[in-house]
């Protein structure tokens, strides 16, 4: 039994943080609008969707006319994007800003517009899809280049086991200190004394199971998982660069702090804000057209679970952190794919993988309650 | 209209006469829809008109209690939507203290309304024989009353189990955080049929006993009326939501005015200074929230009996949202509104958007073909994706969206609320 886990755990970390790329892309947007309006924009979850369904209909449209797949990928991308960003922008015009205009002191209510947002462009993209296609579900075509696997070297699969077992060592470590400590008054380990009790228990594990780890692991990776890593490097580098390095990225950041501030050096927060939810939506789009390029089906409901999941990472990230959100969504992909693996097959099948959500949804309650401000933020005191 | 609100009698007397005619028009046509909204029109005109009670009364009994249930007989759907209104009334009632009064936003409520249905429907079908020793199930149909209160508590126990995590948080996060919960309860309603059977999955469970109603017939037919089962029993549960209703009215009239109310109020308007009062924050939130639970556990159990059916499917966020839609619709914290919007809401998705849709169909299906001379179109052409019965989304998202931005106050504002603006404009 454990033999089995533990040579799953390579590929299943993979495909968790292939998930988790497209979490972190959604979950910028979720952060980068709460960054500058303290809103959970909860049609972010449709406007992924818009981006997904329009680089169905971008891939459809054009797979006959353009050969090349990578190049009708460039282009899905590009038009996802784009449809998403515009989505993002007319929400914004449309329903966030005459709420802004009016300032409104009670909470719930761009909250629940954002909701009765997110309804509505499920049924609208519906409707169009609808009369269009006289259907609403759309797949993406599958392209034999895509779908192509790619054996992985071994010494990465026999990494990851080891790096794994180190932090789980090491997780066990500080909780067994932490255990030592409720008894005893004995002062708080040093990091770096559990860093080498956890390497000492890994090295011996790995002693006694070396024909488990050492073993012909067999990791693949398919061309389109490839791609989609790439694809949201290059994103998640770009936006870097864009907040950090340009004059439009200073704006958003000066808005984020402290809009009227912000205005009187000559920011106008509108434009801001509209340029943010224009970056937040490209991104949502573009992780759309990857998560349709993985899972092929989309169709107007497909954005809420990821959306809820994507709001997650944000959260575990630390909301309104872009570095964070990154990694937010990274380490959620993984660990959802971990829970939904092993749960499945730990209960031999009685625990299904739509428990997968619910651990997913537990892990928000369990980092909201215990550390709000996540895994890399800072804590912030409360406004009055 | 100003000539009017200001002639008491008169106003009376244009409200009575509307009652009626709507009422005989309705009496008339039981099938269609336009005399049907006229006579739900002049009820609550007479409702909220300042008219002399002993009309509202008259005017309130008789529609309620002759018209509709005489129109029922004729086309049984009217009960249908009656019942239906009714059960979403009460639960928008539930969801108006949680949100309206305390200020707190649940996006999970449907969850408690499928603990109470399946509290009643695992008992009071064969389903609890597959997990209890003794093979007594289902419990006879008069239990469903003991029942009833059992989902009260069974609910509100839920609300306090979801509450004590989710009310730590506040505002957006809470509402993602029920949200979530609210799915959480879905999904366990829909695989916990292993590795032991509770709730028989995705297959959900039937048939469920309903509370037996022969003293009822036999008290109808000493009136002179003669039915059978199938037909007393949407009457029986008619008249069982509207006095259910009366209860949950009258209960939160008096949970508002309370000190709870006042304190929920309080939170809702500002937090910090409600905890300067000496109000302790956390548990009367978590009041607020069983309190809420509870009348959607209520409400789900006799929704289990009327459906003879339940299965996780009517417990999905929609329904959340479509209960949060009512209470937005009618007025965050109003009473009144509550229902009014639970009831245009019902009426909007159970009737109007189907009957659009059987319209849409019947011309596509015929046919017709509109000339407007510069404009020609065949309805035979018509999409048949194109059925507003499919879009309620859409419609409760765009009511959500106008409200707020329009009306965020709803249709009929809180009673406090307008004694506020009262007080600003002077």
């Amino acid at each position: 039994m454990l033999e089995i886990l533990i040579q799953l755990l390579p590929s299943v970390l993979l495909e968790g943080l292939i998930l988790g790329f497209v979490y972190a892309m959604i979950a910028l947007g979720y952060t980068m609008v709460y960054g500058v309006l303290e809103l959970i924009n909860f049609a972010h979850s449709e406007i992924f969707m818009a981006g997904a369904v329009a680089g169905a209909e971008v891939f459809i449209l054009l797979k006959g006319v353009i050969g090349n797949p990578f190049l009708l990928l460039a282009l899905a991308i590009l038009i996802g994007g784009a449809v998403a960003a515009i989505v993002a922008i007319l929400v914004e015009r449309l329903a966030y800003r005459p709420l802004r205009k009016r300032g409104t002191t009670n909470r719930l209510v761009p909250l629940i517009t954002a909701i009765g947002v997110s309804f509505f462009l499920q049924d609208l993209v519906r409707l169009i899809e609808g009369l269009w296609h006289n259907a609403f579900y759309r797949r993406y075509p599958s392209f034999s280049v895509f779908e192509a696997t790619y054996t992985l070297p071994n010494w990465i699969g026999v990494l990851t086991i080891l790096a794994t077992l180190w932090l789980a060592f090491w997780v066990i470590a500080y909780f067994g200190d932490w255990l030592v400590r409720l008894f005893s008054k004995k002062e708080r380990a040093a990091g770096r004394t559990l860093s080498i009790v956890a390497a000492g228990l890994t090295l011996v594990f790995a002693f006694f199971y070396r024909h488990v780890i050492f073993a012909d692991l067999g990791m693949t990776i398919q061309m389109k998982s490839i791609l989609v890593i790439v694809v949201s490097l290059a994103m998640l580098y770009g936006l870097n660069w864009l907040v950090h390095k340009t004059k439009l990225g200073i704006a958003i950041r000066a808005v984020a702090q402290d809009a009227q501030t912000a205005s009187l050096m000559g920011i106008d927060p509108d434009v801001i804000v509209s340029r943010t939810f224009l970056i937040g939506g490209f991104l949502g789009g573009v992780a759309g057209v990857l998560f349709g390029l993985l899972y092929t089906l989309v169709h107007p409901y497909v954005g809420f679970i990821p959306g809820i999941k994507a709001f997650t990472a944000a959260v575990l990230g630390g909301i309104g952190n872009i570095t964070g959100a990154a990694v937010g969504g990274l380490v959620l992909g993984m660990l959802e794919m971990l829970g939904g693996t092993y749960l499945t097959f730990l209960t031999n099948g009685a625990m299904g993988t739509e428990y997968k959500d619910i651990l997913a949804f537990l892990i928000l309650i369990f980092i909201l309650l215990f550390r709000p401000q996540g895994i890399i933020g800072q804590q912030l005191g409360e406004k009055v | 209209m100003k000539k009017l609100r200001e002639n008491p009698a008169l106003l009376s007397l244009v409200i009575a006469v509307a009652a009626i005619v709507a009422s005989l028009w309705l009496l008339a046509n039981p099938r269609s829809t336009i005399p049907f909204l006229l006579t739900l029109g002049s009820l609550l005109a007479a409702l909220l008109q300042p008219i002399p009670k002993w009309l509202k009364v008259l005017i309130g009994g008789a529609i309620l209690l002759l018209v509709i249930p005489a129109a029922g007989f004729k086309n049984s759907f009217l009960f249908e939507l009656g019942i239906q209104t009714g059960i979403y009334a009460a639960m928008a009632l539930g969801l108006n203290v949680v949100v309206g009064l305390a200020g707190l936003l649940d996006l999970g409520y449907a969850a408690f309304f499928a603990v109470g249905a399946y509290t009643w429907a695992i008992f009071g079908s064969p389903q609890a024989n597959e997990f209890m020793p003794w093979k007594i199930f289902p419990l006879p149909g008069e239990y469903f009353y003991l029942f009833m209160l059992v989902a009260v508590v069974v609910a509100a126990i839920t609300g306090v189990v979801i509450g004590s995590p989710a009310l730590r948080l506040k505002g957006d996060y809470l509402a993602i955080v029920t949200l979530g919960l609210g799915e959480v309860v879905r999904v366990l309603a829909n695989n916990l049929d292993q590795p032991i059977n509770f709730t028989n999955g995705p297959q959900g469970i039937t048939p469920i006993q309903r509370p037996p109603i022969d003293w009822f017939i036999g008290l109808l037919d000493k009136f002179g009326l003669q039915m059978s089962k199938a037909e007393a029993y949407p009457l029986y549960f008619y008249l069982l939501v509207l006095v259910i209703i009366g209860i949950v009215t009258l209960v939160n009239i008096r949970l508002d005015r309370s000190r709870f109310g006042r304190a929920w109020i309080a939170i809702r308007e500002d937090e910090t200074a409600a905890r300067a009062m000496g109000i302790p924050l956390f548990p009367t939130k978590l009041i607020a929230f069983a309190t809420g639970a509870s009348f959607s556990g209520a409400m789900g159990a006799l929704f289990a009996a009327k459906q003879l059916y339940v299965s996780p499917e009517s417990f999905t966020l929609i329904q959340s949202i479509m209960i949060l839609v009512m209470v937005i619709l009618g007025g965050m914290g109003s009473i009144p509104g509550a229902i009014l919007g639970a009831a245009t809401v019902t009426i909007l998705n159970v009737d109007l958007l189907k009957s659009a849709s059987d319209y849409l169909n019947d011309l596509r299906n015929a046919g017709y073909t509109l000339n407007l001379g510069f404009f020609k179109y065949n309805f035979a052409n018509l999409p048949n994706q194109l059925e507003p019965a499919k879009y309620e989304r859409m419609v409760f998202g765009l009511i959500m969206i106008l409200m707020m931005i329009y009306r965020p106050e709803g249709i009929i504002p809180e009673r406090r609320h307008v004694l506020e603006m009262k007080k600003e404009e002077s």
